[in-house]
């Protein structure tokens, strides 16, 4: 079944900004023409640019060719867990006399605490399970908490009440009054990016307001890198659960593209190789992320998940995370590998670069695994010792993969990543499989990143079942998904939740259905 | 007598979520709030039953209502203090210790905040050993100490004393009177002497919950697997492991009921479990085989980190562990099957004790 090659609106983009590479790669339905890997630069523009000339130039096609970008980008994840480039925040809790007893960022990692200013105000509102105003919201106090947060130079402001994701007609009204107050502020709303737990939903969108400002630096840095480079098409950027958000609601809620990298990578590995249930592993320059594919889509972590350090109720891939990758330093010895790395400086620092610092690529270069700067740098290494660093990064992946695996029969294990050569292409007692293009796998992840579509609406279950309705919803929410672009034969229910409303009569109750499925092959993307 | 600081109810909250059987409420929320409370006022001495004098007055302290208003309202440490202020006024004399209504969950770790606020000791004791929906259903109740009088209050100010005839109407009023407050209130009740306290408390139940957490935490920390654990630790059983592949909540009175359903992994794919809950996990049962049934406890915790999950925060696609740990001998009495055994919450099966239908599998 080879795809057709389409010229006017076959050809997708995939991106993936990581912190030392860029890579790309472009793709004609499900075929991979093309994939580049280039240096992620401090503008990120020039990377992406250089990355869409040489991808283009590769598969030998024009800019005209191509019908979407699609791009996963890890700049917001490392903001987040660098505390860098976090801009000041005003939050608004809208919930006294309640909520007292626990103050925001409660149970926040300290250093997240001062990685930026957080203006923190608690006011009258907020709402009832039953949809009674716990306290009429103070107006009064909104107007004067922005008049504040105006002064100290906050740009950023975060609302959240208490049941908002029931009524946010407070979080709304609390809005407009900081926007009459602070025309050029960025507002975010727990109630669009969070469900049930203030807490939860409030972190979220503190931090997401705290990317504000990076939010629209890097939307507007790719736009440029496009521009430049002369494609016309609409880009997306891909969100945590492997789906697309359009460039502009991806510039507002940058939070919603946090864990994009480990999904992309890990459905990414899951197209390459086929398979739909495996261990995939995922070595950088510095990390290792380990995870699991069950039937293609990446298995889900619990209840709290953690970003930075900080609890949301986002629903993320479960990753191990080790500290071994192509540029981790190795002991003398070869006994230890990891965790320190030298990074992006591996292409200066490693010894077969010309640098005076022994890596795991150098150990993998000198056990021939792996051809790439002078050899002859890392001839003279005891032979003893590379065998010992090599048995240490087998052991180590070995170890992860035994951490993941939550069922007894082997599953076989993907290896994508920069850093697979560190293996050798072998691991004990385990099915090793390096796909193609294994090596840009999460550009390959970002470029067959599928659309979603959402409904979320409230229905009577009185005179209905709630088959019926969870029915009625889902065909609602596959209408929007087939509306943005997607072939309506791969569509896939993703998540479903019903919340009674109990104060309401007829059983009222909020059914919210997401489902997915690939973008059309020749489908509308514009 | 053991001091605990504020750290150490990491560890208590997540035992408490195990005790918690699915309900109780999210500790994490009940954590946050005494920790803070434990920052601005300093730890708490924890005393074992045999020293609190025989007329000495424990009350204990707990957050009633719906786990998700909680999650929403967090609450407030003035609150609990007012309810007990509003109990005390009642009686005419002042609690020389306060003790967790429940170990299960949020109010295992609620009453800490006001021991810390008002420097009080709090006894490591609880009346059910576990957690149960309704105020009646402890072993106080079953030992003829009367749930009343009950102080409540909310965040708004306002604050009711009930003094009703038995549990039962206690229960009644108390559940019109939470609606009212929003759906969750702060409440001082069950006033005991030391006497009481000996016939009607799980001794050492905090300290349990404790260990719990804290063998939870060893084996995250030193990668063994935290299911087998708590397994050890709890002297429970694994019934079932799979994925939750649909989940029906419905709120009523300051229920939250329903049921999970979780189809099988590994060992036990082909067959499929339900859940059912009010509030807590009440009955697990595996067409139409009981697997395990209250007073016993059903507790489900995520497949890979055996980390607890709530009904509450039970969720399509979610892959749990299901375990069972038997409940307190006292609650296998008639008398107390007749309290909080599984016919009590409209299921019509027989309660067997966990250890039984364990051999009989």
């Amino acid at each position: 079944m080879a795809a057709t090659r389409n010229p006017a609106r076959g050809l997708r983009v995939g991106i993936d900004v990581g912190g030392t590479n860029t890579d790309a790669v472009l793709m004609c339905g499900r075929e991979v023409l093309h994939g580049c890997k280039t240096g992620t630069t401090s503008d990120v523009t020039s990377g992406v640019l250089t990355a869409l000339r040489q991808v283009m130039k590769g598969a030998g096609v024009s800019p005209a060719d191509i019908g979407a970008v699609m791009i996963g980008t890890t700049q917001f994840t490392n903001a987040i867990i660098e505390r860098r480039r976090l801009a000041p925040v005003g939050l608004l809790r809208l919930a006294l006399p309640a909520t007292r007893g626990v103050a925001p960022t409660a149970g926040w990692p300290r250093d997240m605490c001062a990685a930026f200013d957080l203006h923190s105000c608690l006011l009258a509102g907020g709402h009832e399970f039953d949809g009674r105003e716990i306290a009429a919201l103070d107006a009064d106090g909104v107007a004067r908490a922005a008049t504040l947060f105006a002064a100290s130079g906050v740009q950023d402001v975060a609302i959240a009440g208490v049941f908002s994701f029931l009524d946010d007609s407070h979080e709304r009204a609390a809005q407009a009054i900081v926007q009459r107050c602070m025309p050029e502020a960025r507002i975010t709303l727990a109630s669009r990016i969070g469900r049930v737990g203030l807490l939860e939903r409030e972190n979220a969108a503190i931090l997401n307001a705290s990317l504000g400002p990076l939010g629209l630096q890097v939307v507007s840095a790719f736009e440029q890198a496009l521009a430049d480079s002369g494609i016309q098409a609409p880009f997306y950027l891909t969100q945590n659960d492997g789906t697309l958000l359009s460039a502009a609601d991806a510039a507002r809620l940058p939070i919603l593209t946090v864990a994009s990298g480990p999904t992309n990578s890990m459905r990414g590995a899951a197209f390459l190789s086929g398979l739909r249930d495996a261990i995939v592993v995922d070595i950088g320059g510095t990390t290792t992320d380990v995870g699991m594919l069950q039937a293609g889509f990446p298995r889900q972590a619990g209840v709290a998940v953690e970003v930075g350090g900080v609890r949301t109720n986002f629903r993320m891939p479960d990753v191990l995370s080790i500290g071994l990758g192509g540029g981790s330093l190795v002991s003398a010895d070869g006994e230890y590998v990891g965790p320190q790395s030298v990074g992006w400086r591996i292409a200066s620092e490693a010894l077969v670069f010309g640098g005076g610092t022994l890596t795991a690529s150098d150990v993998a270069v000198a056990a021939g695994h792996a051809r790439m700067g002078d050899v002859s740098r890392v001839a003279g290494l005891e032979v003893a010792m590379v065998q010992r660093g090599r048995d240490r990064i087998r052991a180590m992946v070995a170890a992860a993969v035994e951490r993941v695996r939550t069922t007894p029969e082997p599953l076989p294990v993907l290896v994508v990543g920069g850093g697979s050569i560190l293996l050798g292409g072998r691991l004990d007692g385990v099915d090793l499989r390096i796909p193609p293009h294994h090596d840009v796998a999460n550009a390959v992840g970002a470029a067959m990143a599928q659309v979603s579509g959402e409904s979320d609406r409230v229905v009577q279950l009185a005179g209905t079942t709630r088959e019926a309705a969870m029915a009625a919803v889902r065909a609602d929410a596959e209408h929007a998904a087939v509306s943005a672009g997607a072939d309506p034969d791969t569509l896939e229910m993703i998540d479903s939740e019903d919340v009674p409303l109990s104060y309401l009569p007829g059983q009222a109750t909020r059914i919210r259905v997401r489902v997915v499925g690939n973008l059309a092959a020749h489908g509308e993307t514009a | 007598m053991r001091r605990v600081e504020a750290s150490d109810l990491e560890a208590i909250a997540i035992g408490s979520a195990v005790y918690g059987t699915g309900g109780g409420g999210d500790p994490y929320v009940g954590k946050l709030l005494a920790q803070q409370a434990m920052r601005a006022h300093g730890g708490v001495n924890l005393i074992d039953t045999s020293e609190v004098g025989d007329d000495d007055l424990v009350v204990p302290v707990a957050m009633a209502g719906a786990p998700t208003v909680l999650l929403e309202k967090l609450g407030d440490v003035d609150t609990i203090v007012q309810a007990l202020r509003a109990l005390e006024h009642h009686l005419g004399r002042r609690a020389t210790a306060l003790m967790s209504a429940e170990v299960g969950g949020l109010n295992s770790t609620i009453p800490f905040s006001a021991a810390a606020a008002l420097g009080l000791p709090l006894v490591d004791a609880d009346t059910m050993g576990r957690a149960f929906p309704e105020i009646q259903m402890t072993l106080a109740t079953l030992a003829g100490v009367p749930a009343c009088p009950i102080a409540m209050t909310d965040e708004k100010g306002n604050a009711v004393v009930v003094s009703a005839v038995d549990n039962h109407w206690a229960e009644r009023f108390v559940r019109s009177a939470l609606t009212e407050m929003g759906g969750a209130a702060f409440l001082a009740l069950m006033p005991m002497t030391g006497a009481q306290l000996r016939r009607a408390a799980v001794r050492g139940s905090i300290s349990q919950a404790w260990r719990t957490g804290q063998a939870w935490l060893d084996a995250r920390a030193q990668h063994h697997n935290p299911i087998v654990e708590l397994r050890r630790v709890t002297g429970g059983f694994h019934l079932f492991s799979g994925k939750l592949s649909d989940v029906q909540r419905t709120m009523s009175g300051g229920f939250c009921r329903g049921h999970a359903q979780i189809d099988g992994l590994d060992g036990d794919s082909g067959r499929s479990v339900r859940l059912h809950f009010q509030n807590e996990f009440l009955l697990a049962e595996s067409q139409g085989e009981v697997l395990a049934s209250t007073p016993d406890l059903i507790v489900t915790v995520d497949l890979e980190t055996g980390e607890p999950i709530t009904a509450e925060q039970a969720r399509f696609g979610l892959r749990v562990a299901v375990l069972g740990i038997p409940c307190v001998a006292d609650w296998r009495t008639p008398a107390a099957l007749a309290l909080v055994g599984p016919g009590r919450f409209g299921y019509a099966v027989d309660y067997r004790p966990i250890e039984q239908l364990a051999l009989d599998r």
